[in-house]
Order: C-alpha cells, then structure tokens, then sequence
C-alpha cells in the first residue's frame, strides 16, 4: 500500500527522523488558511498516491497568506494522471544547499533488504542511474542489525568522508530508518531529497510503500489508500477475499487463478475486444462466492458480456455452474449475457447443470474468447 | 528422476500444517499420485495420523522417526515464518511453501537463513513442483501431467495446468513443472531453475510462463544469453493489458512507474532467441514445432 507523503512522514517522525514542520489541510480548510499558517514562505505539496510530483507542477512556494490561498486553490484543482488531491501537505521552506538521496527496499532480485544512496538528489534514482552517478547499494538480510561500516559507507557517499562526528549524523538517519522498514513492515522507504543541516539530516520528501500482507499484524485500515473511495464492488471483493480490478471496457472477465484471469483479459484484447474488469475468484470456490463475484461485475461495470473462464483443479464445475445458475435466478442478470468456458474437476456435472438451462460450454479458451468479442 | 538443483535427492516428504482442510486434503492426493509422503507436522496434534501418515509435535521428532528429505507447508500466513524455520533448521530441502500471504520480511528472513544452510525454498504463494512420473511436492491437479521431456517453469498456479494440459494433448509430457510462485519476494527464480535444467539430459525444451512485475524473466533472459543455455525456450507473460499501478491478483502481478511491463520481458526474451506465444494455447503448439512433433 503507497503512503501519501504526509503518512510517510508521520511513520518516520515516530523512528526518529527530522521531517519540516508542516500541517495537512482539506478543501474544508481554505477559509482559514490564514488561521492555520502563521510564518512564510511555505512549500504547499498536492498528496498523490506516486512519485515525480515535481514534475508534475504539483508542488508550490507561498510567500504570504494571498499566495498561499491562490496555490492551494490551484492545486486542489490539479489533475495528474486522472486523479485530484484530496490533501495538500504544507510545510516550513527548509533553505539548503545539496540534495542527497537514500531508500531501503525489501528488494525482490537481491532477496535482502536493499539500501541506495546517492550524493546526489533531487532526480529519481533511475536518472542517477542513467546519468552514471554513484549509488552506494548494500544489501543486507533482515536480521543483520547494520554495523558502523555501513554507516561509514554511507558517510562517505555523501560527503566523501568518515569523520567520526559526520558518522555519528549519518548512523542517526539509517538506524531509525531500518528500524521502521523492519517495526512497520515496509517494501520501501525513500528519502528524496534528502538535506544535511550541519546539526543533522532532515526528510524533505518521503515515499513509503506498507506491505499489503502485512495486515495480520500492522493496523493498515487507518492509512489512506485503505480509505480511498473504494467501489462497492471492491469493497464487497475485499470482504469476500476474491481480486477485483474494475477496468474500462464492455466485457467483464471472471476466472479462477490470477495468471489465467491476466492471460484472458490478454486474449479478450487479442481478439479485439475491451475487459470491463479482472475477477479472480481464488481456488475452491464455491457456488455462493461465483454468484457474489458475478453480482459484484453485473451490477458495477455494467458489461455486455461476461465471460467466466475455470480450468478446475480444486474449484469444482459444479460448484461454478450452480453459482452461475444461482445468479441468473437471483441477481436477474440475462443469461444470453453469459460466455462460459469450463474444464476440469467434474466438468461433466457441471456442463449438465448449465446445458439444461440452455447455456453452451466452450471446452477451449480461444473459441470461447472468439465468441465473446463477437458484437 | 530428481532434478539437481532443485530436488537434490529422493524425495521424503514431511507435510507441516497436515490436520488442516488443505494439508489433509493434499496429502491425500499426493499420495495417490506417488509422493512418499512420510510424516506430518502439527503442533499439538502428535500421535494422530492423516490419510495413514504419522503425525508429529515437531519436525525434530518426525525427522528422528520417519527421516523426510524435504517439507511442504500448509501453514497460515502468521506462521508460515516459523514452520519454514523449522524445516531449515532441521535440514529438508527443498522446502516447499504454498501459503499465500506472507509478509515480504517474512518471506526475506526464510530465503536468508535458508541460504545460509543450503536450504533451498520454493514460493511461496506457490502450487510446488512435480516431476511427472516420480513424485509431486505440491497441489497441481494430478490428470494434467505426465511424464516427458518439456519442463515448465511459471509464477501462476491454473494458467501452469491449462497450458500443462495443451501440451499433453499433444502428446508431450513434462519432465518438471516448477511453480516459482506469485508473491514479490520468492526463494526460487527463474534463473535457478534454468541453471538446474541447462544441462539437464531429460529436458528437450522450456516453457516459461511468466507475468507483468518485477524483473525475473529480464533475469531469465540474461541468463539464457550468457550461460549459452542452448534448449529451446519458449516463453509466455500474462498481463499485457494490466493498468499501470493496479496490482492483479499476485503480490507480485504489479507494473509500478514503467516498471515491470509485458512488453519489456517479451522483448528481453524476444532479444536471446526465445519463441514467444502471445496466447496460452500457442505454448503446446510452438513446442510441438520446435521438437518435430505433430
């Protein structure tokens, strides 16, 4: 789960790193903007849910009140990628000279935790790549407690020493950010740019990814992308446990297993048509939750078509043919609308149940692809 | 026949997590398709047995009585850490961990102490592996394989069997299907499974079935170039038509800022010489013409 920067912050904040002060303001609070800030300049941040808002002319400087007014106005009206904020951090303008750059990940190719950092902030890190920069990469497991050799390499990076004092500064930023990656369960933390002010590093900007798995043991509920405005139909499939993306086109897509339901969203589009949604039901599903999910697509993205893909190893056809019958008796939903493609585990049961109620069953996924894209 | 590297001696199997719905139900099967399941771990529940098999407080104890090479785990996420510690700690390899929904840390403090120990893990979030015709360390429906000499190597659980099944309808076998697993961080990549099948007598062809997210199929076809891996390769990824920033399914099914993309591996692959499907059902076909076979 992608953080706003302002949740990021707090998380650092309570390990221990400096972050500018700042408040989190809504639409709510234009009015008495005036009441809220009291010293200038500020820097007002539009809170996106992904990264390069700078570029994206989605952070300002106010020097006074009617400056403030006018950015904040102008950002809430500001559309990046489809998207308006909702929120807008802002923050004391910190005066600095260089611009530093460093992230911990739980990184996938390395299998480790991952630190990067860089003397030179401010750009992304696959620029700092591309530009031929230095990046410092260590790699260490999760149980490894960093020692001070890191922190000299880190040390070094930045200021191209390993003075004891400089070291000491830069162990009071690594430390704590380890230990919210490893207290928080993180997949990311990166600190860009970051700032040296003599007395110690401070944040100027955060990016922290929550593991999603993680929820069995971190209260992620409270975070705002938990909170976003959810459809009904994603709130209902994360009750239910099945993955639901609602998509654009007119063809809803339901199957069993998420390399498949992918694969048949590909085929539908090789075909020519448009997925109005991904909707994988998991394994073993039973008739109740196939009538759940095809309730959840019917009634939310209104498709054309649905076109229900089961290659049966613990799912049951029969299972998936009496969801599908129970659908059609007690959702309503036409049963011309229905591409049905079935194989597997008692395929012939299943196939019985839906051909004496008039369906047909595809025994391939492509004819059956074919037919659905057919106007 | 074992694959060294993957599966380094005879297979003795310890399933932890046994008495649940899932462990007793897989037990079942796997017996049935040959797997020398040996002894089950619940703890707590010692003394029973599931399916025949004996069941155990602790792998010390089943490892002592019954002497199992390798574990599968059935384990629940919160779990799932320390069961797999249990069986690194006591020597099986590989262990085999099908529980989805595990932590990344978690999940990064199993392969670590794993690799210490010459442990090897496989998933998690994964339907295991089965070597047709010898043994099955997983949950893959058992009518969908056979043996042969095609090995399969994939990061999805149904979309492996279905394009299993095209392939046996065909008339070719497998020699190993290894499920990698869906989850961002996994024990066992493509490469290391690539780097068992290179000189791999048994295997005439790869089948590689990947997805959108991270970068193990780029990997893959780095691999492919400079090992000189010279067995056709023919290779699949789901989630062409994912949106950006939308995670579908998998833990690790996710394209985040450019990164991660269909396009970029197909065009890796394309780049070493592998064959590309661009639907499940060109897979068996395009084998079938890089072996000869119709």
């Amino acid at each position: 789960m992608f953080l706003l920067e302002h949740e990021g912050k707090e998380i650092l904040r309570r390990y221990g790193v400096r972050t500018p002060r700042g408040i989190v303001v809504t639409r709510d609070d234009l009015d008495r903007l005036d009441s809220l800030v009291e010293e200038y300049p500020v820097i007002v941040k539009a809170q996106f849910l992904f990264g390069g808002r700078g570029k994206a002319g989605a952070v300002k400087k106010a020097d006074n009140t009617e400056e403030l007014r006018e950015v904040a106005e102008k950002l809430f009206q500001l559309e990046v990628r489809g998207a308006r904020p909702e929120r807008l951090l802002i923050e004391e303008f910190v005066p600095h000279e260089e611009e530093y750059y460093i992230s911990i990940m739980a990184s996938k190719s390395d299998k480790s935790l991952l630190l990067l950092a860089s003397r030179y902030g401010g750009v992304d890190v696959e620029e700092l790549a591309r530009m031929g920069r230095h990046i410092l990469r260590i790699s260490l497991s999760p149980d490894e407690v960093p020692m001070d050799n890191v922190y000299r390499a880190v040390a070094k990076t930045f200021f191209g020493s390993v003075e004891r004092d400089l070291v000491s500064k830069v162990a009071g930023l690594v430390k704590p950010l380890f230990e919210a990656v490893l207290g928080e369960d993180l997949l990311l933390v990166e600190i860009n740019p970051l700032v040296f002010l003599g007395d110690g590093f401070m944040a100027l900007d955060a990016k922290v990814i929550v593991d999603d798995n993680a929820g069995f043991r971190r209260d992620v509920t409270s975070f705002y992308e938990y909170n976003r405005s959810m459809t009904e139909g994603e709130r209902i499939a994360r009750e239910t446990g099945f993955a639901y993306v609602p998509l654009k086109g007119d063809i809803a897509v339901i199957g069993n297993g998420a390399g498949l339901v992918m694969a048949t969203l590909d085929l539908v589009k090789y075909y020519g048509g448009e997925p109005a949604c991904f909707l994988d039901v998991g394994g073993g599903a039973s008739a109740d939750r196939i009538a759940k999910a095809l309730e959840v697509v019917y009634k939310e993205v209104s498709p054309k078509k649905i076109f229900i893909n089961i290659f049966a190893g613990i799912t049951r056809c029969d299972e998936v043919a009496k969801g599908i019958v129970e659908a059609v008796d007690r959702v309503g939903i036409p049963p011309e609308m229905f591409v049905i493609r079935l194989v597997g585990t008692l395929e012939d049961v299943g196939r019985e149940i839906l051909e004496s109620r008039g369906f047909r069953v595809y025994k391939d996924m492509d004819e059956a692809a074919k037919e659905v894209v057919k106007a | 026949m074992i694959l060294p590297g993957i599966i380094d001696r005879e297979v003795r199997l310890l399933v932890q997590g046994i008495t649940g719905r899932q462990g007793r139900f897989h037990t079942e099967q796997m017996l049935r398709y040959g797997t020398k399941v040996v002894a089950g771990v619940t703890p707590g529940k010692g003394g029973q047995e599931v399916h025949g098999v004996p069941v155990y407080d602790t792998v010390e104890e089943a490892v002592r009585e019954a002497d199992p090479t390798a574990s599968i785990i059935f384990v629940p996420a919160p779990f799932a850490l320390d069961a797999a510690a249990e069986a690194i700690l006591n020597g099986l390899s590989p262990v085999v961990v099908i529980t989805e929904g595990i932590p990344a840390l978690d999940t990064l403090r199993m392969v670590s102490m794993a690799s210490r120990r010459g442990v090897r893990i496989i998933g998690p979030n994964t339907p295991g592996v089965i070597i047709p015709g010898y043994t099955k360390i997983g949950i893959m429906p058992n009518q969908y394989f056979s043996e042969g000499r095609v090995a399969i190597v994939s990061r999805s659980g149904t979309l492996t069997y279905e394009i299993s099944k095209q392939l046996l309808d065909r008339g070719l076998g497998q020699r190993i299907v290894v499920g990698v697993g869906g989850d961002y961080v996994i024990g066992t990549s493509f490469v290391d499974v690539l780097k068992a099948l290179k000189d791999d007598e048994r295997t005439d062809a790869v089948v590689i079935i990947g997805e959108i997210g991270g970068d193990d199929e780029e990997r893959a076809a780095r691999y492919i170039r400079e090992s000189g891996f010279d067995k056709p390769v023919v290779a699949y990824i789901a989630g062409r038509t994912a949106p950006e920033g939308k995670r579908m399914g998998h833990a690790g099914a996710i394209v985040s800022e450019g990164s991660g993309t269909a396009e970029s591996k197909i065009q890796s692959f394309k780049d070493v010489g592998a064959y590309i499907a661009y639907r499940p059902s060109e897979v068996a076909q395009i084998v079938a013409e890089v072996l000869g076979v119709e």
